[in-house]
């Protein structure tokens, strides 16, 4: 049996930039999602992380369709989802449901829940058994822990969690394979933040669910993920098992990423080695030339500037990651350096390469 | 003797014609030089708290109780004009959302300059020079080119970083940040968090950090006040609360917080029901309908505030058993 349910090849998503009144010209692209590839195996959990402008959530939506690829391959279950037309494409949607982050928002005010939940059945024919569709509904919210008489209340009458679960009660109902998930717990408080993160475990062992989960917060995607892909100005520049990626971070951002997340244990604090990034994420609308994280890379090296790294696989882990100098790296021959913070707009010419010598390991020498 | 002395401070707003207090009774001090945490969920008050004592909270419509003590004099009891010289000079404040804390229309400088015009009557060109440099002892690159540019020019470090400018411009004795990092990204929130700690230790400016994120408390404040509806339910030194916090409510907060250096899996420690829960009785313990270890005497009387015998504070009738070290 193929357990592989989704797969991404090469998944652009560019978005135009307009100008002028008349005339709609396109002045150039921001490169919101620029060529990511990865696979996700049915039933488990895929964390997608990365910092905002990333393009994380672009690539859950455009994974969706609810913004179209500019090109790429999606392929669900076998088929290919975009060669899939008007109807077709609306049909198959049921099958993959998404989960938003402000539940305040992503729900309309004037609907109760159950007109809420009922306008998913119908779109796609499921309304006409009466009693079956109440059962449904009751079914539904009894999976995300919300009461029956739930159905005849209106979204401002819940908690910030209880609309989070409504939310998540929407993407169930049509009983979906894959639910995209993004930010689902980062608009609540932490004491329900667990909530949620629970019950969405909860559904994925009972329903055989399979996520992928978009999030800023990686102790949150650690504690839930399979696999993690760490995504940096439109790319993927890391993918792993969630204990490998934290045990061995290979790409030079994820290793910052992950050394800038607090903890909260004073003793892990005091100690922790941090890799402080200079400035801040270049414009996915004029990306550097080469390596992407060069600008901020306190490793990086000529070469960087020249040659866009490929996400290659690392070794037998699996884990892939797309940096040139990941061995030297982890070894330790290369010595970080000194990186000024650069302001990066957009039509200048972005920062120039900068080199950092290449320690060559010495065995001649004895240890002073 | 404490820089900053916070007694009894209560706020009670006119909401929809009945009162409600923000915050019912909140004492704590900040020590010359000390970073003093204020933690808890969205609701207990905290901000209001930060409000009350800068004293930007408007008249209408609330009542403020309490002293707020600073250098022995009561800031609640100032007339406006004295507590604006205070404000911006003595007391700095940074808040969540740099955007719309600054001025949208008037170049970064001089929103800088602004402040040592007011306090330390300096005259534009001057104040523009230590605009300058101030901008640059916050980490903002190319700070001459920066002075003119305006807020919407800059990404959101960059903007938070300004707006620390603005509050360290006069060297104040003590800073207020509310939710600092919480707009920004993790590497970004490291950028600024690393910042605040180098500027609190260079400078001995006392430092008041009002957060939602027990991470961000457990590596910058030395004492941690932590607030559920309105009151402080437990004060401890850092070390003491993340080792062995004593209130419920604290307790099953870090237990419920995903860290990122424990495996992956299993279910988090969940506190049932939310802040909205309140208390259908009077007197009591407002975190009583969501706590495990609820008895009788939580439900009947008001908890005090008791010291604990490590110089912290905790409001319980039954607290978490001290774990007895193996």
């Amino acid at each position: 049996m193929n357990d592989t349910l989704v797969e991404l090849d090469d998944l652009k998503v560019h978005f135009p930039i307009k100008s002028g009144l008349l005339f709609d010209r396109t002045i150039g692209w921001v490169y919101a999602v620029d060529g990511v590839s990865l696979t996700i195996r049915r039933g488990e959990t895929y964390g997608l992380v990365g910092e905002s402008g990333c393009g994380k959530s672009t690539l859950g939506r455009g994974l969706l369709r609810l913004v179209e690829p500019t090109s790429g391959r999606i392929t669900f279950d076998g088929t290919d989802v975009r060669a899939l037309e008007g109807e077709q494409m609306r049909r198959f949607r049921r099958r993959m449901q998404m989960v938003f982050q402000d539940p305040m928002s992503s729900l309309d005010p004037r609907q109760s829940v159950e007109s809420l939940l009922v306008e998913g059945l119908k779109a796609h024919g499921l309304h006409k058994d009466k009693a079956a569709m109440r059962t449904r509904l009751r079914s539904t919210l009894d999976a995300v822990g919300l009461p029956a008489s739930a159905l005849n209340r209106y979204p401002h009458e819940f908690s910030g969690g209880q609309r989070q679960r409504i939310g998540i009660a929407r993407a169930l109902v049509l009983g979906p394979e894959l639910i995209v998930a993004d930010e689902p717990v980062s608009a609540l408080d932490v004491s329900i933040q667990a909530q949620v993160v629970n019950l969405l475990g909860d559904l994925q062992d009972s329903l055989g669910l399979t996520y992928l989960v978009i999030a800023h917060d990686l102790a949150v995607v650690r504690h839930i993920s399979d696999t993690i892909g760490v995504m940096y100005l439109g790319a993927l520049v890391e993918e792993a098992q969630a204990d490998q990626l934290y045990e061995r971070p290979l790409h030079p951002y994820t290793r910052a990423l992950l050394s800038a997340v607090p903890i909260p244990d004073p003793y892990v604090e005091d100690q922790r080695e941090r890799i402080l990034l200079a400035g801040d994420l270049p414009s996915p609308a004029n990306p550097p030339t080469g390596c992407r994280f060069r600008t901020r890379c306190p490793w990086s090296q000529e070469r960087c500037a020249e040659q866009r790294p490929e996400l290659r696989v690392f070794d037998d882990s699996g884990q892939r990651v797309a940096c040139h100098f990941a061995e030297e790296i982890l070894r330790g021959e290369l010595r970080p350096h000194e990186v000024r913070a650069e302001i990066v707009r957009p039509g200048s010419e972005a920062a120039p390469g900068v080199g950092a010598e290449l320690i060559q390991t010495r065995t001649d020498v004895p240890a002073p | 003797m404490p820089l900053l002395d916070v007694r009894d401070l209560s706020v009670v707003f006119q909401q929809g014609g009945k009162p409600f207090t923000a915050v019912d009774g909140v004492s704590f001090t900040v020590e010359p030089g000390q970073a003093v945490g204020l933690v808890g969920e969205s609701g207990c008050g905290k901000s209001v708290t930060s409000l009350a004592i800068m004293g930007l909270l408007p008249r209408r419509g609330n009542k403020v109780t309490g002293e707020v003590l600073f250098d022995d004099t009561d800031l609640l009891r100032l007339r406006p004009q004295d507590l604006r010289d205070r404000r911006g000079r003595d007391i700095g404040m940074i808040f969540q959302d740099p955007l719309s804390s600054l001025n949208p229309v008037i170049p970064l400088g001089l929103q800088v300059a602004e402040v040592l015009e007011r306090h330390q009557g300096k005259k534009r060109q001057e104040a523009l020079r230590e605009a300058r440099k101030l901008l640059d002892a916050v980490g903002i690159p190319d700070p001459t080119r920066r002075l003119k540019e305006f807020p919407h020019q800059l990404s959101g470090g960059m903007r938070q970083r300004a707006l620390i400018a603005i509050a360290l411009a006069c060297k104040p004795r003590l800073l207020i940040a509310d939710e600092p990092t919480t707009a920004l990204d993790v590497t970004i929130q490291a950028q600024i968090l690393t910042l605040l700690k180098e500027l609190v230790d260079e400078s001995g400016t006392a430092l008041i950090m009002i957060t939602h994120d027990l991470g961000v408390v457990a590596g910058l404040c030395d004492t941690v006040n932590v607030l559920y509806a309105g009151k402080v339910v437990e004060r401890a030194a850092r070390h003491e609360l993340f080792a062995a916090a004593r209130h419920p409510y604290t307790h099953g907060l870090l237990q419920s917080v995903p860290r990122l250096d424990a495996g992956r899996g299993g279910r988090l420690h969940q506190i049932r029901g939310s802040v909205n829960d309140n208390i259908p009785w009077p007197d009591g313990c407002a975190f009583a309908p969501r706590c495990d270890r609820v008895i009788d005497a939580c439900i009947g009387e008001t908890v005090p505030l008791e010291p604990t015998f490590r110089g912290g504070a905790l409001r319980c009738t039954n607290p978490v058993p001290q774990e007895v070290p193996a």
